[in-house]
């Protein structure tokens, strides 16, 4: 049992000796991640605070200066409203990422679909018609987890890791993650992507933001290498007023 | 033409580092930098500079050249060095010219040393650090034959110095006792397991690198609590995370910025010297401190970094030494190198 289970969110956590830790869910939930990404903007403009970090459920605020009135200000904004009852928002920026399902850039697409229980065109039919947000930013630099993918792609990461390219993009309990870098990993595969995350040569090495909503294309093997030449590899952002 | 610090030899792990790029974290990026910021804050002390960009070398160094005179700064893990032949003190700044030959062995305690030159480090910044972050891409490792842009000293030919008795953070190279303070999981285990990580021994695992340490112990791992369920949450440098099996690893500069696994407490920042620097030798315990006393030796910790300035020296030279520096320097071209063996 988690012995934190019982205490109620959201908590304030030192985090090291000039951050605190808001956790408003010890689990991923949908609200306690909308909570996170609302507290972490609103943290940013209190007084002496360096930083956030916003993570799937919880938030980190980096301050400057003594730890109690940083303390004190933190329980304030927590105590402001109920983080954990905030309403859905709608996206301000859409992001159009072209995806191949074929072969070689999707190993893992007949485990997933059948760790899903369902036919491989389904799977892709599913992941195509998803509109999932960006939960966080982390891991690796520009690297999103998105979703939430509907209920049957709540299955869990493999506990050995497998290799995988810079490009793919791997599912498990209903969220997609896109690696920037070739690594190993538990999640599987399903896809890959000519959108890279993190660019360092670039004005912005960093595109996407927690909160964007994500629409998959779904391209051929042979046109996602020529997408590849294109900025942001054929990536198209939809900007709402 | 502008000036350079030349490499002529170099040890498999140097890396051009500053203190890092804060602030990044929404993105994904952590701090990286320096495994050792107090080494950049003894070098500035020694340059009477900021700090500034420095060549990190864990465990071995390299031969270097530069091509206008400049002074370099040796601090942290103290490693064999000589120029044109004649030992240089570390924890110290020397004068070098054009045509002398700096050679920097393997370290005699310690884990990683740093050679700052008076000259900073001209390299491109990324996101206003020129630290190389291996993992990500930024910047590379260092090899034989690079060139090092330099930009100019403002005083090239300030005499020799150095830190009083190794300064005060000369005593991080032995391990010892840590100090660890709670973190946002820290109540995740219970008392007997933070009795049994604190009762054990620890030392540097072979699976440390720029990311995390490893922390080797003989104890059963009693301590280890399965992450089950947990979504991933913000991590930084100096978190003591359970692995797996049940192996803490302290995440380090290039760590990510999101984990998975529990971390039973963080390093305070005034021991984080004494853990980076301890070798695979030294035996390291760990020991947790409540809030008051985690706040009174970060106040001490601070005023010791102000006051490092005021341990530097002037290094005084015998006059006899002086002929032998003009043979060497005759010879220094034949040298093998052996150092680097």
């Amino acid at each position: 049992m988690d012995p934190q289970a019982h205490i109620p969110a959201p908590q304030l956590l030192p985090l090291g000796m000039d951050a605190y830790l808001v956790r408003f869910s010890a689990a991923f939930t949908e609200p306690a991640n909308r909570a996170a990404l609302a507290f972490a903007a609103e943290a940013a403009d209190l007084a002496g605070v360096t930083e956030v970090l916003p993570a799937l459920t919880s938030t980190m605020v980096r301050f400057e200066g003594a730890r109690a009135p940083a303390r004190d200000a933190l329980q304030t904004l927590i105590d402001s409203r109920d983080w954990l009852a905030l309403p859905p928002t709608s996206p301000t920026r859409i992001w159009t990422l072209p995806l191949s399902f074929d072969g070689a850039d999707a190993p893992g697409l007949a485990s997933a679909a059948q760790q899903a229980g369902v036919s491989e065109t389904e799977a892709v039919t599913q992941i195509l018609a998803a509109t999932p947000r960006v939960l966080a930013i982390g891991f690796a630099p520009g690297q999103p987890y998105m979703g939430l993918l509907p209920q049957i792609w709540d299955f869990p990461r493999q506990t050995g890791l497998t290799s995988v390219p810079a490009g793919a993009l791997v599912a498990a309990i209903r969220q997609l993650v896109l690696f920037a870098n070739a690594s190993p990993t538990g999640w599987v595969q399903v896809a890959r992507t000519s959108f890279r995350p993190f660019s360092p040569g670039s004005s912005d090495p960093t595109p996407l933001r927690a909160g964007d909503e994500i629409r998959f294309a779904r391209v051929s093997a042979s046109e996602l290498e020529s997408l590849a030449q294109q900025p942001l590899g054929g990536a198209k952002r939809e900007d709402l007023a | 033409m502008s000036a350079a610090l030349i490499i002529d030899a170099a040890g498999p792990g140097l890396s051009v580092q500053d203190l890092g790029r804060p602030l990044h974290g929404a993105q994904g990026l952590s701090r990286g930098g320096a495994l050792d910021p107090l080494a950049l804050q003894e070098a500035a002390a020694l340059l009477h500079a900021k700090p500034a960009a420095a060549i990190e070398m864990p465990g071995i160094g390299g031969t270097f050249r530069v091509t206008a005179p400049t002074r370099i700064a040796l601090t942290g893990a103290p490693m064999k060095a000589t120029l044109d032949g004649t030992p240089l003190r570390w924890h110290a700044a020397h004068p070098i010219a054009p045509g002398q030959i700096l050679k920097i062995g393997g370290v005699e305690r310690g884990v990683v040393g740093y050679l700052t030159p008076g000259a900073a480090i001209a390299t491109e910044a990324f996101l206003g650090s020129r630290a190389a972050h291996l993992n990500i891409g930024i910047g590379a490792l260092l090899q034989p034959a690079d060139t090092l842009p330099l930009s100019d000293d403002p005083a090239p030919h300030r005499p020799a110095c150095h830190l009083r008795a190794g300064g005060p953070f000369g005593a991080r190279f032995t391990g010892g006792t840590v100090r660890l303070i709670p973190g946002p999981q820290s109540a995740l285990f219970d008392d007997a397991q933070r009795t049994a990580l604190t009762a054990a021994t620890f030392t540097r695992g072979p699976r440390s690198n720029r990311q995390a340490m490893q922390l080797l112990s003989d104890t059963e791992p009693t301590w280890h609590r399965a992450a089950g369920g947990l979504a991933s949450e913000p991590i930084q440098a100096g978190d003591v995370q359970i692995t797996g099996d049940g192996t803490p690893y302290l995440l380090l500069a290039e760590c990510q910025t999101i984990g998975g696994y529990p971390r039973i407490g963080s390093v305070h920042p005034a021991d984080m010297g004494r853990m980076v620097q301890a070798g695979p030798k030294p035996e390291l315990h760990l020991t947790f401190i409540g809030w008051d006393e985690a706040d009174a030796l970060l106040a001490t910790h601070t005023a010791a970094l102000a006051k490092l300035a005021a341990s530097v020296t002037p290094l005084v030279r015998d006059p006899a030494d002086i002929p032998d520096l003009l043979s060497y320097q005759l010879i220094s071209g034949v040298t093998a190198g052996d150092e680097l063996g």
